[in-house]
């Protein structure tokens, strides 16, 4: 599993390979047909920086070779806010003295009924980590009704063992999307410093247990905002080609979550610029051609509108990121405030504005019997 | 004398095509480009994604954008079917759904260079034969899936030229030959054809059709692309007719070099 590999690395060798880097490294990289780990280093260095235009255009080509002119829509659905971890820079930490809730099945069943209304096929589900309040069984009996509506149900909650994603495989859920959150060990312990989540290696090992029950979607993300981006862009990467090469018949997808303000008052220790967030996706397109590259709407529209065609192909709109937030909204709160709140309508404008496609429907529920 | 030089008409399971050039759907910037380039091609077989499609609308905008144009066969492909009773899932409700019997049978586990598994597309093609589909297999370049494929009554056979997006031509050519010179179905080139020379290329070694998606639909004008490679298709399927002359490695004067022998 990725812990083996992983333990190979620690993050000062990484470090010192990407600062590591001059501008003829860089160049090499850029040139060469498939890349050594000192290349991939040299991609993100500093010394890269000053080609981020030549990199934007690679990105953009291979996208479009790739994928099309098309951005991918989907929608988030919260089904609870209750927790048991504290992590320190979300809203849901168990600390925070907000309103909670997990939807019943008839009240999930109307989020999604609105959701498809308003167009889309593609649904994430979410939830805290509270095995109590949201047991693996009423995710598995949430996802054999969901899926019966749209053509694809991935799910963004706690990790589980490889039988229990398994079971929710056969429910109908077809992707696994688990964020990392960091890969430097120190400051993973440190903004976790309870609950199931304290755990590094459980969370770490967490997609290999996912392409071992056989999800077609492993998405992965570092949440930029804790620690270096340059390094925690570096061991994404790593994570993402080894995922590929392990689970081969898996469709590997990286998101690319900037840290928001959320209840509880966290300010993100290290800022990421426009420049950094640009440069990470143009990165990864060049070592990942065939990843599935996703920004969410917690981007504001400025950065959303004008990376969507540098390497992006998945895109949410109209996201709420509280359970009921769209039938029943402020019942319970969110898990952090969404930047972007242009409707999915006005979204498929601004995407067909850039000559790209908005596409509802890539998947088909049918794939899985 | 070989059948295909007598007449130019392509014929696929009992259906004449006028063109030689079918077209990928998925990568277009709109229906709108989608519908000028289709016209500027003169295609007459175009395929798109079953899981592009909304099977639950039978208003779904991708599938009217293509159905509206006349004479076109609706070619549904199973793109993402990671093995056969997922490829044969699919089919069965573009069936139902109305979409016809025609099936592009596309089995790619690989998510990264979308590579056909030999396997799984020999299964799903004898069981899709079996339940009345005419069924056209993308495949590797094997001459032997090819002819495995023939016997179990595909309509044709799709090897790549190169993996799918990669524009990279024909890089599978001595297969690609063999599969051609044994071939008693269409051969039609998949894949990998990024610029018209390439579709040329395939049409001159004697591929009875090419299939092009990406080459179109990512280029600065795909309605000119789309008009190009027509062009080139119907150049490459004139020379191969007018039977091409045969590369050699030496010279030939025109003034052979002996003729004072014949003086």
């Amino acid at each position: 599993m990725f812990d083996e590999l992983y333990a190979h690395h620690t993050w000062e060798t990484v470090k010192e390979l990407i600062y590591g880097c001059n501008e003829q490294d860089v160049q090499h990289a850029l040139s060469a047909e498939s890349l050594s780990p000192e290349e991939m280093a040299a991609l993100f260095s500093p010394a890269s920086d000053p080609f981020l235009e030549t990199m934007a255009v690679k990105s953009s080509h291979i996208t479009r070779m790739r994928f099309g002119n098309i951005i991918q829509l989907y929608a988030p659905l919260y089904i609870s806010n209750e927790c048991t971890n504290s992590c320190v820079y979300c809203g849901f930490n168990r600390n925070n003295d907000i309103k909670r809730m997990t939807l019943t099945l008839d009240q999930v069943v109307d989020e999604a009924n609105l959701l498809y209304e308003r167009g889309f096929r593609h649904v994430l589900l979410l939830t805290g980590e509270h095995r109590k309040a949201v047991p693996v069984s009423f995710l598995g009996e949430i996802a054999e009704h969901i899926h019966r509506k749209f053509a694809s149900v991935s799910i963004e909650v706690y990790p589980m063992e490889t039988d229990e994603y398994r079971y929710m495989s056969q429910r109908g859920i077809d992707g696994l999307t688990l964020y990392q959150e960091t890969y430097n060990r120190e400051i993973y312990s440190e903004v976790h410093p309870a609950g199931k989540k304290k755990d590094f290696l459980w969370r770490l090992t967490g997609p290999d247990r996912g392409g071992m029950a056989g999800f077609r979607k492993i998405g992965i993300a570092p949440l930029l905002g804790l620690a270096d981006w340059r390094v925690e862009g570096y061991f994404t990467a790593l994570h993402a080609l080894y995922l590929s090469k392990t689970y081969w018949r898996s469709h590997i997808q990286i998101s690319f979550p900037r840290l928001r303000k959320a209840p509880g008052g966290f300010h993100p220790p290290v800022e990421i610029s426009d420049y950094a967030l640009t440069h990470l996706i143009c990165v990864m397109r060049i070592i990942l051609p065939d990843a599935g590259l996703v920004l969410s709407t917690r981007e504001p529209e400025y950065i959303r509108d004008n990376v969507m065609s540098l390497g992006i192909t998945m895109m949410s709109a109209g996201s709420r990121t509280e359970p009921g937030g769209y039938t029943r909204p402020g019942l319970a709160d969110n898990q952090f405030s969404i930047e972007d709140s242009r409707s999915p309508e006005e979204m498929c404008r601004v995407i067909r504005g850039h000559g790209l496609d908005p596409v509802w429907k890539d998947w088909d529920r049918d794939f899985i019997s | 004398m070989d059948v295909k030089k007598n007449s130019d008409d392509l014929i696929i399971a009992g259906r004449t095509f006028n063109s030689r050039l079918f077209i990928g759907t998925g990568k277009f910037s709109s229906s709108a480009v989608m519908d000028r380039a289709i016209i500027a091609s003169g295609t007459e077989m175009i395929t798109v994604a079953l899981r592009r499609v909304d099977l639950d609308n039978p208003a779904d905008d991708l599938l009217n954008a293509i159905m509206k144009h006349e004479k076109i066969q609706l070619l549904p492909n199973t793109s993402g079917a990671r093995d056969a009773d997922e490829a044969l899932r699919l089919a069965r409700l573009a069936r139902e759904m109305g979409c016809g019997n025609w099936i592009k049978l596309e089995v790619t586990p690989d998510p990264r260079y979308l590579l056909p598994d030999p396997v799984e597309t020999l299964i799903a093609a004898e069981k899709m034969v079996k339940e009345g589909f005419i069924v056209l297999p993308y495949i590797n370049a094997d001459p032997i899936l090819a002819k495995r494929l023939e016997e179990a009554g595909t309509a044709t056979v799709m090897p790549l030229g190169s993996p799918i997006g990669s524009n990279r031509g024909i890089k599978t050519e001595e297969n690609i030959r063999i599969i051609i010179e044994l071939a008693t179905v269409p051969v039609v080139v998949d894949a990998g054809l990024g610029m018209p020379s390439h579709a040329a290329h395939a049409m001159e070694m004697g591929a009875d059709a090419v299939l092009v998606n990406t080459a179109i639909a990512s280029a600065h004008e795909p309605v000119s692309m789309a008009a190009a490679f027509k062009l080139g298709v119907e150049a490459g399927r004139a020379a191969f007719s007018s039977g091409k002359t045969v590369e050699t490695l030496t010279a030939h004067p025109s003034s052979p070099l002996t003729g004072f022998l014949r003086d």
